[in-house]
């Protein structure tokens, strides 16, 4: 095994050339190209809303305020942070306020009191050593993925959508939720391996591998 | 070095992410090789991580992006609305106090003194409840008995007050006459060695 890291469907990329030249005519006044400078990052930030406050409600509205905040602050985004960052963070700062608000941190507590460092044994041992990316064409797949996610803790899910989904690197999920970077690297271990857990069981019973266009055959 | 399941699992995840040092990496490829549980941990999990940071994980309710663009839409139009309102307000206020600011100095300067009718100097002290005539065709109004009455034949009677609410004004002749006769004095007419005597004996007089 000499792999030390995994190629990500959606490697870390610093902004382009071309979005850094929309975010200078939007802080010269150019006003009507915010839209086009955050659409290809809408549905992270509200993925990472969701991660958050488990509504769905909730998460547009919050994403939705992100945007509006982030267009009022876009005189402040330096070219030196990645935009894409900036605009997650704003995200997630305003999902824990609002999760502030309506006070479901005592709802969620419970579960958080768990000591996070307690070893962590895996339970399931199939043999899951790949899942075509075609899978994910399937509602059923990408349903059973979310429940899963949505299954952990909420300490545990954030990290993960954060550094796993959203890309941001260690630092940046540590600073983004207010945590230490100590703290989301254990998280972060402890989340992934669970949901390997969960969806191993899932594995093992073949609704990963029943894509409708292989009539039940596998293709690897 | 030689590491154990135990250790393999607890830094499986800083093993993906190329956060071990080279001695620890070195041993866990190792146990990988000869361990099918851990191989099978390190399978999975690479699956978990790959799967989820899919973008096709990052569904959103369906008319999110249409809701979404419309508030920014709406915010832009906002902002832009407010700018063009200040503006709208700004340039003619300030070229209402430009032209009040040149009145008020032209004022200053060229008219050190109202200039007043003579006509209007006797309404500053008729009595507002004095009886006064008015008649068809003019526009004075006079203490019966006036000569200057033309249409005799169409006078009515009323207040001075009323008489100068209607837009009448007093006679030069016979409004004068009776003020110095009752003892008032206009109030152009008071010298200035008689300022701060006592004021006109008939109270209650009209200073419009």
């Amino acid at each position: 095994m000499s792999e030390p890291q995994i190629a990500l469907n959606r490697p870390r990329q610093a902004s382009s050339d071309r979005e850094q030249e929309v975010i200078a005519n939007v802080q010269c006044g150019r006003r009507d190209s915010f839209y086009e400078l955050v659409r290809p990052y809408e549905r992270r930030l509200y993925a990472a809303a969701f991660a958050i406050l488990r509504n769905e409600n909730d998460a547009e509205d919050t994403a939705q305020e992100a945007m509006l905040k982030a267009f009022a602050n876009i005189g402040k985004f330096r070219a030196q942070a990645r935009f894409s960052t900036w605009l997650i963070q704003i995200a997630v700062n305003e999902a824990l306020m609002r999760r502030r608000r309506q006070q479901t941190v005592v709802m969620e507590g419970i579960d958080d009191r768990r000591d996070q460092d307690s070893e962590y044994t895996p339970r399931e041992f199939a043999d899951w050593r790949e899942v075509p990316s075609e899978a994910l064409e399937r509602k059923e797949v990408r349903q059973r993925l979310a429940k899963a996610l949505a299954s952990l803790d909420r300490k545990y899910r954030e990290v993960f959508v954060l550094r796993d989904m959203e890309q941001l690197n260690i630092q940046e999920t540590a600073e983004a939720l207010g945590i230490s970077a100590a703290s989301v690297k254990t998280r972060l271990l402890r989340a992934r391996l669970m949901l390997r857990d969960l969806l191993a069981a899932g594995w093992e019973q073949g609704w990963f591998s029943r894509l409708p266009f292989e009539k039940g055959s596998k293709p690897w | 070095m030689v590491v154990n399941c135990e250790k393999v699992w607890r830094e499986i995840s800083n093993y993906i992410d190329g956060d071990v040092d080279a001695a620890l990496r070195s041993a866990m490829d190792e146990h990988f090789q000869s361990c099918r549980k851990c191989a099978s941990v390190l399978a999975g999990t690479r699956n978990v991580i790959q799967l989820y940071g899919d973008e096709r994980m990052l569904e959103v309710p369906e008319g999110f992006s249409r809701r979404l663009e419309k508030r920014i839409a709406k915010s832009v139009a906002v902002k832009r609305t407010r700018w063009v309102t200040w503006a709208t307000w700004l340039i003619p206020a300030a070229a209402i106090a430009l032209i009040a600011g040149g009145l008020k100095l032209t004022n200053m300067f060229s008219f050190p003194r109202p200039v007043r009718s003579i006509l209007a100097v006797p309404a500053n002290n008729i009595p507002p409840d004095l009886q006064v005539l008015v008649a068809d065709g003019s526009r004075l109004f006079h203490v019966p008995g006036c000569d200057l009455i033309r249409n005799k034949t169409s006078l009515r009677e009323m207040t001075a007050k009323e008489a100068m609410q209607q837009g009448y004004v007093p006679c030069s002749r016979c409004l004068k006459q009776y003020l110095k006769t009752q003892g008032v004095r206009p109030r152009d007419e008071d010298p200035d060695s008689e300022a701060g005597e006592s004021a006109p004996t008939v109270r209650g007089e009209l200073n419009p």
